[in-house]
């Protein structure tokens, strides 16, 4: 089996500080990894790492079967690289800039022009093939962006932060973009601070945080790991909150969250069916007032806060 | 549409594909000047309005040492300077790519490191070489002539474009270690004292001594000083032995700048965010 990707201990320190400390990683061919982590994880190093970018200080990396040191050349004919900002010069036409990066993939200009048209039409700009990015949407520019690095059919793409700073319906148009690239059988190496992105694109997970991967699985796997479902409480009233806390702390066995705007308390369980029984019980003769109860699997901001212990900086 | 790549092996392919991609750079650049017309007449008003400001206003309170024309004495100092200011175009472009991620996305292809800055620099001698004529044009309607013949005046030019050249690199090396377009404004600050403490204006002569020691042996006085010799415009000579030796000088000056910084500039590309 090939791996699209390959890093073993992956180390880079800048002056004090270790950007990444002990970086493993295994991306398999046509798959969609989503590396998750906050601001500050170490994802964009882990990418410039990947994309022959930046040197490191320990470990070793593949990219399509070669190292990103010794063979950075063969690894950049094989990779597109999507950066937080988009890369595309504001001067030039959408179509020109296609041609000129096509040209620095040292495709005969005839060739160039021709795969130019080729990703306009794909990424839906044929239009405004002659107009200035400056005039896209920021979807618009994504997508250029995304074209400009699909000129030489890639076969890893990586795209740090693909729609940070996006509206929801410009992310979206990104995601279904994103989807068919995927199906087409590109391998997608991409990171993100918003969970739901990650579920909704990767097939595996693998949250980094401080440097280093500390857990790595399909994201159902990833749930079960971090333990059983998750038991959501509304109350009717909100001083009730505390003697509630109390009863479902005796239930969960651990301390609950407590959303008091929304007078809920949630905690994870390891039998839904017992502790939802009990729980009824219990808060039945305490009379409480119960607006809602019920269990479900765990979201993947609560997966983050239970495997490092602190919360993402966009837990919902 | 499955495109093979193209790995060049041979010192002889990387040569070619070295060239051809700071080609593809510079014609970039063309492009944009195509596109944005405004930025090239902006960039000659500010010449063309000095010679008129110069030329015509303080002009008639300046003193040329050995008499003659002040216009005549002037116009070399104009081309000088705007050869220097040029640097702000340089700068500017480089940082802009920086902050887009452009440079970035050249450095994740396998275009060859040498291209961005090479085609930069093409880019910028080429527009340079426009500056000139408009100046030069300008510089006859005001009176200036050259009065030694072509050979001398292409000599002039030449080293005009010499001082470009050296400029540029130093303008690429600046762009590639400043972090930011703000930081930049401290450079543009420092170009007046540049190309006003030399002889581009004022003769070195009427400086007091210490200062007057400073503008002689500026890289641009060398070059301005060379300029004057070639194109037979007065104003030349004084005590120092820079000031008495400009054309030797002002060969010297800018292969220098350009030993230093255009290793530099290509080391520094290479090193990015490291
Ligand atoms: N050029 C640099 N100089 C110093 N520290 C850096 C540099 N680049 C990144 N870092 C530090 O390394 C850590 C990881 O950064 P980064 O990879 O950008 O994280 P992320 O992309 O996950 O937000 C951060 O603490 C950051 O401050
Ligand atoms: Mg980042």
């Amino acid at each position: 089996m090939n791996h699209a990707v390959l890093a073993e201990g992956l180390r880079k320190s800048y002056k004090d500080k270790n950007a990444l400390d002990g970086f493993d990683l295994v991306v398999a061919e046509g798959t969609v990894c989503g590396l998750l982590g906050p601001n500050g994880a170490g994802k964009t190093t882990a990418v410039r790492v990947l994309t022959t970018l930046l040197t490191f200080d320990a470990g070793r990396a593949e990219v399509a079967g070669f190292d990103v040191v010794k063979q950075a050349a063969e690894v950049r004919y094989r990779i597109g690289l999507n950066s937080q900002e988009a890369a595309i010069d504001e001067i030039l036409t959408g179509r020109d800039n296609l041609v000129m990066f096509g040209r620095l993939f040292h495709l005969s200009a005839k060739v160039a022009r021709r795969r130019a048209d080729e990703l306009l039409e794909q990424f839906n700009l044929t239009d405004a093939a002659h107009k200035s990015p400056k005039q896209y949407s920021g979807g618009m520019r994504r997508r250029l962006d995304l074209a400009a690095s699909l000129i030489m059919a890639p076969s890893v793409l990586f795209l740090d932060e693909p729609t940070t700073g996006l509206d929801p319906r410009n992310r979206n148009e990104v995601w279904n973009t994103l989807r068919t690239l995927v199906d087409g059988g590109t391998t997608l190496l991409l990171t993100t601070q918003y969970l739901d992105e990650a579920d909704q694109l990767a097939d595996r997970i693998a949250v980094i945080d401080s440097g280093k991967v500390i857990a790595d699985g399909t994201p159902a796997h990833l749930k079960s790991q971090i333990g059983g479902d998750q038991i959501d409480v509304v109350l009717h009233d909100q001083q009730d909150l505390p003697k509630a806390a109390e009863l479902v702390e005796r239930v969960a066995k651990q301390p609950p969250e407590i959303d008091e705007d929304n007078r809920r308390i949630s905690a994870p369980v390891s039998n839904r069916v017992v502790a939802l029984t009990e729980l009824v019980g219990v808060l039945a003769s305490a009379g409480i007032d119960v607006e809602d109860i019920g269990v479900r699997r765990p979201t993947l901001d609560e997966v983050f806060l239970r495997l490092t212990g602190h919360k993402t900086e966009v837990a919902a | 549409m499955i495109l093979t790549p193209v790995i060049p092996r041979t010192t002889g392919e990387r040569v070619r594909w070295g060239v051809l991609d700071a080609w593809v750079v510079t014609r970039r650049h063309f492009t944009h000047l195509i596109r944005r017309p405004v930025q090239i007449i902006s960039g000659l008003l500010f010449p063309i309005v000095s010679v008129l400001l110069f030329g015509y206003v303080f002009g008639s309170a300046m003193q040329v040492p050995g008499g003659g024309d002040y216009r005549e004495f002037l116009m070399p100092g104009m081309f000088g300077q705007t050869m220097v200011f040029g640097i702000g175009v340089t700068m500017a472009a480089m940082i802009t790519d920086k902050e887009r991620g452009i440079t970035t996305r050249f450095r994740s292809m396998p275009m060859a490191r040498s291209g961005v800055v090479v085609g930069r620099s093409l880019a910028d001698m080429l527009s340079s070489v426009l500056d000139l004529v408009v100046l030069i044009l300008c510089g006859v309607l005001v009176g200036w002539q050259w009065h030694r013949g072509f050979g001398p005046l292409l000599g002039a030019l030449g080293l005009l474009l010499l001082l470009r050249f050296a400029v540029i690199w130093v303008g690429i090396y600046i762009g590639l270690v400043l972090p930011n377009t703000e930081s930049a404004a401290g450079v543009y600050g420092l170009l007046f004292p540049v190309t006003m403490i030399a002889n581009t204006f004022v003769a070195p002569q009427m400086m007091p001594g210490w200062l007057g020691a400073i503008a002689d042996w500026n890289p641009l006085s060398a070059t301005v000083g060379a300029a004057r010799e070639l194109f037979g415009n007065p104003g030349l000579g004084g005590d120092s032995w820079a000031a008495n030796n400009p054309v030797l000088l002002a060969v010297i000056w800018p292969v220098v700048l350009v030993a230093i910084f255009l290793p530099l500039s290509v080391r520094k590309y290479r090193m990015l965010g490291r």
